[in-house]
């Protein structure tokens, strides 16, 4: 059989893998374009600060704002320590044998359950068992619990990613395995336990299915009090606004998912700023 | 005066025996090698002074070691209060990503203490120690890591001196480096026996008769012979000693 010459097969290959990376960002362009292009003119300072009026056909999104704020804030206070210790736990103190092996699988497969059903589990344990009712608590535990799987991955794999050698080291000057953890493991981890952070707050601000039975609400002009009221939130609205009521502006649309693009990508930009001033620290 | 002390010392990880019944008395501010080839157990005898095999899984060590009249592996041991006095300098060369002021203070900063002369006192003592003083005055809040290999090693051993340590575990410290930074690493050595207990491991017999005063032989796990290293390397009692230093297997 006559082979191909290598460097056909190059330019065969790189033509390949470039155009595989052009597919996959050209969605995300449009998606990006299209949505800022409709949704820009309807963005003023009205629109950010006051609540929805005539039938949500009017009026602005505060509600949902401070409502998806709160939820990926209350989330993300759960389930970022939870998720970090038992990581830390996971990685650092259990021994590795099959039951860890198992959990670590378990764990793995539930980042991959439907959001629908951590709302239906939320709903039951949260709203109805513990009674919080359809609340910003019930809400943000729901979606901690959703955040968690990610999160705990994303920090094992940024723990298992600190050299050997610099625990051993650490141990050998006399340190505790804690001490060893806390003051040479987890600074060394913090970009990649970041990057799980990253990815889950985006989806706590954006998922719906577990918000829905849990927290939103369809309209509420209000601003809440207290945990335990209900919200409006931004996924939701933007939800209800596109399939449930008529004759409403495409802009007026648009402009909501820009607010929520918007809201994830401050956050997240934030984080990899961070991200980037720790990684410049580090080199090893 | 002996300041380590091991009586028929076995070392199991899990099925596989890596020390067999060894036997051995080193002395205090002297420097001693362990030489042997690949796999022979002289790392995992030098990691027992502090006791670093623990964190292996499935080690059992059967035997004593004692240091300074005081068995380590008694259930008791205080293993922070042993590491302290027995610092350990590994083959690579891994000081902390932090700054150099940060890697030599970071021992007493995790056992709390507070020099009466301050930090940047104590940094400059052990670096001069060291002899890097000169080199890095000017740069002490540089990552550690921009530093050449052996001004890496260099500090990963001015490192362990705040902690003001009796023996200093050396397992093969200078097999990253160049000749030359060999040369100036084992002056250094030779300055440093002065205040500390020196134990080294090294694959390269030319420097365990270059530096040591005592020499272990070791094979498949047992201490062939120990004795003063000038004997060791021209009269050597064992036939397998004499077979390793000429060269004829190892």
């Amino acid at each position: 059989m006559k082979s191909i010459d290598p460097r056909i097969s190059q330019k065969i290959a790189f033509s390949l893998l470039f155009l595989a990376t052009l597919f996959v960002l050209v969605p995300v362009g449009l998606i990006v374009l299209v949505i800022i292009k409709n949704g820009l003119g309807a963005i003023t300072w009205e629109f950010l600060t006051t609540a929805p009026r005539n039938g949500m056909r009017e009026g602005g999104i505060l509600p949902a704002i401070v409502g998806t704020s709160c939820l990926v804030v209350g989330a993300m206070s759960v389930a970022i320590p939870l998720g970090v210790l038992s990581a830390i736990y996971l990685n650092e103190y259990a021994r590795k044998n099959f039951l860890t092996r198992v959990i670590k699988l378990a764990i793995i497969n539930l980042a991959g359950i439907p959001s629908v059903v951590y709302g239906l589990f939320g709903m039951g344990l949260f709203v109805i068992f513990l009674k919080f009712g359809a609340s910003i608590l019930a809400g943000a535990l729901t979606l901690a619990i959703m955040n968690l799987p990610v999160i705990i991955t994303a920090t094992r794999e940024a723990l298992a990613g600190v050299p050997q050698s610099f625990r051993e080291v650490s141990l050998s000057l006399g340190a505790s395995k804690w001490q060893t953890i806390r003051h040479v493991v987890l600074p060394n981890a913090i970009p990649g336990i970041l990057t799980g952070i990253i990815l889950e707050i985006s989806r706590a601000a954006g998922e719906t299915a577990p918000i829905l039975f849990t927290v939103a609400a369809f309209y509420l002009p209000g601003l809440p009090t207290s945990v335990f009221d209900q919200v409006m939130a931004l996924p939701m609205h933007l939800y209800a606004i596109s399939t449930q009521i008529p004759n409403i502006g495409l802009d007026v649309r648009y402009a909501t998912a820009l607010v929520l693009l918007g809201l994830v990508f401050g956050v997240n930009s934030i984080a990899t700023i961070i991200r980037a001033k720790l990684r410049r620290k580090k080199a090893w | 005066m002996a300041i380590i002390e091991v009586n028929d010392l076995n070392l199991y990880y899990g099925n596989f025996q890596a020390l067999r019944g060894v036997n051995l008395s080193i002395e205090e501010k002297k420097i001693t090698a362990l030489i042997g080839p690949s796999g022979c157990g002289k790392s995992t005898l030098l990691r027992t002074f502090n006791r670093m095999n623990d964190l292996i899984e499935e080690v059992v060590i059967t035997g004593k070691v004692i240091i300074d009249e005081v068995d380590i592996y008694h259930p008791k041991t205080n293993l922070i209060k042993l590491r302290k006095k027995v610092g350990m300098v590994f083959q690579r060369p891994n000081p902390f990503p932090f700054s150099i002021f940060e890697n030599i203070v970071f021992g007493i900063r995790i056992h709390h203490v507070h020099p009466e002369d301050g930090f940047e006192h104590v940094v400059e003592t052990c670096l001069k120690e060291v002899l890097l003083w000169d080199e890095l005055k000017d740069k002490l809040h540089t990552s550690a890591l921009k530093l050449s290999l052996e001004q890496q090693q260099r500090l990963c051993i001015a490192r362990l001196l705040p902690l003001k340590p009796e023996i200093l575990l050396m397992d093969e410290p200078c097999s990253a480096l160049d000749p030359v930074s060999t040369q100036r690493i084992e002056e250094l050595m030779q300055g440093l026996k002065r205040d500390y207990t020196i134990v080294i491991v090294t694959h390269n017999m030319q420097q365990a008769a270059r530096i040591s005063e005592e020499t272990g032989f070791m094979l498949l796990g047992e201490l062939i012979e120990f004795r003063d290293t000038a004997t060791m390397f021209t009269r050597p009692k064992d036939k397998r000693t004499q077979d390793y230093i000429t060269g004829r297997f190892g």
